[in-house]
């Protein structure tokens, strides 16, 4: 077969793992954020026990790799405890959705730290509360912070989602696995064509990383 | 004499072993402008930090409008202040910073409209027509739609004391407020607090090292020196013919 229709006839079948790549990237970003922000929030509380508790979780996920808290939401929490998470789609999800936003966790921290603090004293002169403090003055400028890192991480998470491959879901590489696995001669194509997709899906990315660390320069009262 | 509308009762604040403030007793009547002048480190931000809330004092009284602003009453005792209550107090007081504090993701109108809106309920119509007039006033009418990082320091000052001043405080506190300008800008922003002191009803106090300034503003200067009131009076009695020494000895710095 030539290259050309070898692509041809690749090109389709790696497009049927494309939406499962872009669904567990897209659902596990929208969760990540969500844990990042809680876990960053908890982090900065008042109240000891939910900041040793988050700080807990947080160094967990960071101390442990993905691939195998993948294994363990997937393999052994049903076994163990019986706890069944429904589905292969939100086992990954989750996995992918707790460890990122445990490293997110301390962007959000380290981000909303850094806003000066002459900031929270005139959001104080105004007599503003704790709430509106937080809300209008130090979060608007803490995420322009975030917003360059948070790209990074969507870049790497959409890399680390190829790891649910191990585990049967049909994303990009699975499908392009299968399909090695009966027409052995094909495969530097398959893999070549994976990287093209995985490169185009980053590019959107990249650019908006790109934009984001524009933005973050702007607007920022920094310490 | 009208009911002072600040009062501090013995006052003390240390920062660890240090006590920077020693029993500071202070009565601010309304509409009273007070200079507060004095050596660096001998505590004049602390005392007005105190005031805003931005610091607790370690022992004493501080009242306004002849409420306990630090400590609040619990089943009959006297408890450390919560945020609901200091919120309460406050909100008659005012603050422009040294470095201004302008909020930079928001363009200089929203800077002074969003105390009004979000802290007083104002709707936005009304907040932004007094924001404009206040930002006229400080002669930055033609500069609404800027961001902070597009002014001048003096300009940046100018917009943080509109911003405080649409808050309408009953006492307005002035940190050093031309420390961190350029000296040919200084001038624009002493104009504009003159302004303010003239219309008369708000009570000010000024920590300040223009002496010149002082003696045209206020009713009262003040000597701080190592966290106590050393010396207090008319502009005359402090800066004209004083008997202290060391007042003297600090004052002949400022004579060039
Ligand atoms: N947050 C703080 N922690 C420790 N020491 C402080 C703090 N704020 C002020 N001080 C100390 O208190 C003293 C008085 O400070 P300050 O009130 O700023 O004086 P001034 O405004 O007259 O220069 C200084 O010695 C300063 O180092
Ligand atoms: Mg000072």
């Amino acid at each position: 077969m030539s290259p050309i229709s070898q692509i041809g006839e690749i090109f389709p079948v790696l497009v049927q793992g494309l939406n499962t790549t872009i669904l567990i990237l897209i659902t596990s970003a929208f969760f990540s954020f969500l844990v990042a922000f809680i876990a960053g929030f908890g982090r900065l509380s008042k109240n000891i026990i939910l900041r040793k508790c988050t700080g807990f979780f947080v160094e967990i996920f960071r101390g442990t790799s993905l691939i195998i808290q993948l294994f363990w939401f997937f393999y052994a929490l049903p076994i163990l405890f019986g706890i069944d998470l429904g589905s292969e789609f939100w086992a990954c999800v989750i996995a992918i959705s707790m460890n990122y936003g445990a490293y997110m966790s301390e962007t959000v921290r380290g981000s909303i730290l850094s806003v000066s603090h002459g900031q929270t004293e005139a959001a104080i002169a105004l007599n503003m509360s704790r709430f509106q403090r937080m809300k209008i003055v130090i979060l608007p400028q803490a995420i322009r912070m975030m917003l360059p890192e948070f790209g990074n991480y969507l870049i790497q998470m959409l890399k680390a989602t190829s790891l649910i491959s191990l585990v049967g879901l049909a994303d990009i590489v699975y499908k392009g696995q299968l399909y090695t696995n009966t027409n052995l001669s094909a495969t530097p194509t398959v893999y070549l064509l994976i990287l093209v997709f995985y490169f185009m899906i980053a590019l959107p990315l990249i650019g908006l990383t790109k934009w984001a660390e524009k933005q973050s320069s702007k607007g920022v009262a920094s310490q | 004499m009208a009911e002072p509308v600040v009062k501090y009762k013995n006052v003390t604040k240390s920062f660890g072993e240090v006590d920077v403030l020693k029993g500071i007793n202070l009565d601010i009547a309304p509409a009273e402008k007070i200079a507060l002048i004095g050596p660096s480190g001998s505590g004049k931000t602390t005392i007005i930090r105190l005031l805003m809330t931005l610091e607790e004092p370690t022992s004493g009284i501080i009242e306004v409008n002849s409420q306990n602003l630090w400590q609040m009453e619990k089943k009959g005792k006297m408890v450390r202040a919560n945020e609901k209550h200091l919120r309460q107090i406050r909100g008659d007081i005012g603050m422009v910073f040294q470095h201004f504090n302008l909020f930079p993701h928001m363009t200089i109108l929203e800077n002074c409209m969003t105390g009004p809106i979000h802290v007083k309920g104002q709707s936005k119509e009304e907040a932004r027509k007094n924001a404009i007039e206040m930002l006229e006033k400080v002669g930055l009418g033609d500069k609404v739609d800027n961001f902070p990082n597009q002014l001048s320091g003096g300009q940046k000052q100018r917009v943080a004391m509109a911003r405080a001043l649409v808050m309408r405080p009953k006492v307005m506190l002035f940190d050093e407020v031309t420390s961190a300008l350029d000296p040919e800008l200084v001038g624009e922003v002493l104009e504009v607090i003159r302004e303010i002191a003239k219309e008369g009803e708000m009570a000010m106090i000024l920590v300040t090292h223009e002496m010149d300034f002082a003696r045209d503003v206020a009713d009262r200067i003040i000597f701080l020196e190592d966290g106590v009131i050393s010396e207090q009076g008319t502009p005359e009695e402090v800066l004209g013919n004083t008997k202290s020494e060391r007042l003297q000895k600090f004052l002949s710095r400022f004579r060039s």
